[in-house]
């Protein structure tokens, strides 16, 4: 219920039609939606696995953790837990900032900032799994 | 960002309370926003208490009664009065729905009503549509067919026309894109729920043979993909229809082409 002033109407002249037609269409947006639909299936097993294994090793020690961590099996899940979750998490992430954050200039600085903060994360967590599965 | 709260032009200031004609018993009172383009002034909120013994049923009738016994300068549209022009949408205890379609009785207490949420106000309950109407301009709502027309009709199966129910009945009202979130936010550039139901209904078509052209006109972040199934739409449609499922079969179809 805002109410237009008229000096922003007159701000601009460009007919309606125009300005619902935009740039067109950007003949993408499936890829993104299918993605995060996918990796959220994924992530229900994956997601029950870690979690019936961490509580199996509460209370373990470093090199218990370590040893259960090097298996081959855990750490392929492992690893396919962190690509699901970060995945997941930075297109999600992607969705909330296009909803709420607008002016161009701003959106695409907030979402480069967080695509390279997903990025970092997920590389550190892989880099994590490796040292382990690969030390032993 | 998107904007929280009300600018401060927009904000809702106190109104004139019109009291129950005397020797009224049987009272309801109603809630009305108003904004006069002209007078510079804030919207505010006049009060105005009708005798529903001498009123019809209807938020429409209520409406009706005011302008015509109360106060003349109570603006809003109306038309047909049975729900099927879709003029007199807006926004009555807090629902989109058709004032003509409302029962007063199915609102408690005192029957707040607004105009239809987050468009610009031409004038206290007359919304300015234009956007969305140029949005519905923009997916071409109509046969798209390359094959000569024939002699008679361009004949469908039953099968075929069936495709057609819950999507022709829509009367563009637009209940259900300002009842949109995702709409409220990025209304410039997504279609809202109104719209890609009509999308849906020339996809859906048998007759028409441009379907993949308008898939690939709505494949796009924002114009299709700002719904995220919040399903206020479905909720609120004053004639029952499911603009959500729409949304969900157009993506469907887009992975479709995919695989």
């Amino acid at each position: 219920m805002s109410n237009p002033t008229h000096s922003q109407q007159a701000a601009i002249m460009r007919s309606m039609l125009g300005r619902a037609r935009g740039l067109g269409s950007a003949k993408s947006g499936t890829g993104h939606w299918w993605g995060q639909r996918l990796t959220a299936v994924a992530l229900v097993p994956l997601g029950i696995w870690f979690v019936v294994g961490a509580i199996a090793h509460a209370g373990a020690t470093r090199a218990g953790i370590e040893h259960w961590i090097s298996g081959p099996m855990t750490a392929t899940l492992m690893l396919a837990l962190i690509a699901c979750l970060f995945q997941h998490m930075q297109l999600g992430l992607q969705v909330v900032i296009e909803d709420y954050v607008h002016g161009e200039s701003c959106r695409v600085a907030t979402l480069l900032a967080m695509k390279a903060a997903t990025a970092l994360l997920a590389i550190l967590a892989a880099l994590s799994v490796l040292k382990m599965a690969l030390a032993g | 960002m998107v904007e929280f709260a009300l600018p401060a032009n927009s904000r809702v200031t106190a109104g004139t309370t019109h009291p129950a004609p005397s020797g009224a018993k049987n009272t309801r009172t109603f809630r009305i926003y108003r904004w006069n383009p002209d007078d510079g002034k804030n919207p505010r909120t006049d009060v105005y208490t009708v005798d529903m013994d001498h009123c019809g049923p209807m938020v429409l009738d209520a409406l009706i009664k005011i302008k015509n016994e109360i106060d003349p300068t109570l603006t809003f549209r109306r038309s047909c009065r049975e729900g099927i022009c879709g003029s007199c949408a807006m926004n009555i205890d807090g629902t989109n729905t058709l004032a003509c379609l409302k029962p007063i009785d199915e609102v408690k207490g005192q029957v707040s009503i607004n105009p239809l949420p987050h468009m610009p106000v031409v004038k206290d309950l007359v919304p300015d549509l234009s956007g969305a109407y140029a949005q519905l301009r923009s997916i071409d709502p109509w046969l798209k067919s390359d094959t000569p027309p024939p002699d008679g009709e361009r004949l469908q199966s039953k099968e075929e026309r069936e495709k057609l129910d819950g999507m022709w009945e829509c009367i563009l009202c637009f209940c259900c894109s300002t009842a949109c979130p995702s709409y409220w936010w990025n209304g410039d550039r997504y279609l809202g729920p109104a719209v890609l139901l009509a999308a849906y209904r020339w996809i859906a078509d048998s007759r028409d043979e441009r379907t993949g052209e308008r898939l690939d006109a709505l494949e796009d972040p924002f114009k299709l993909y700002r719904c995220h199934t919040i399903m206020n739409c479905t909720q609120t449609c004053p004639k029952g229809l499911n603009p959500g499922k729409a949304i969900a079969k157009i993506k469907t179809l887009m992975l479709e082409r995919q695989v």
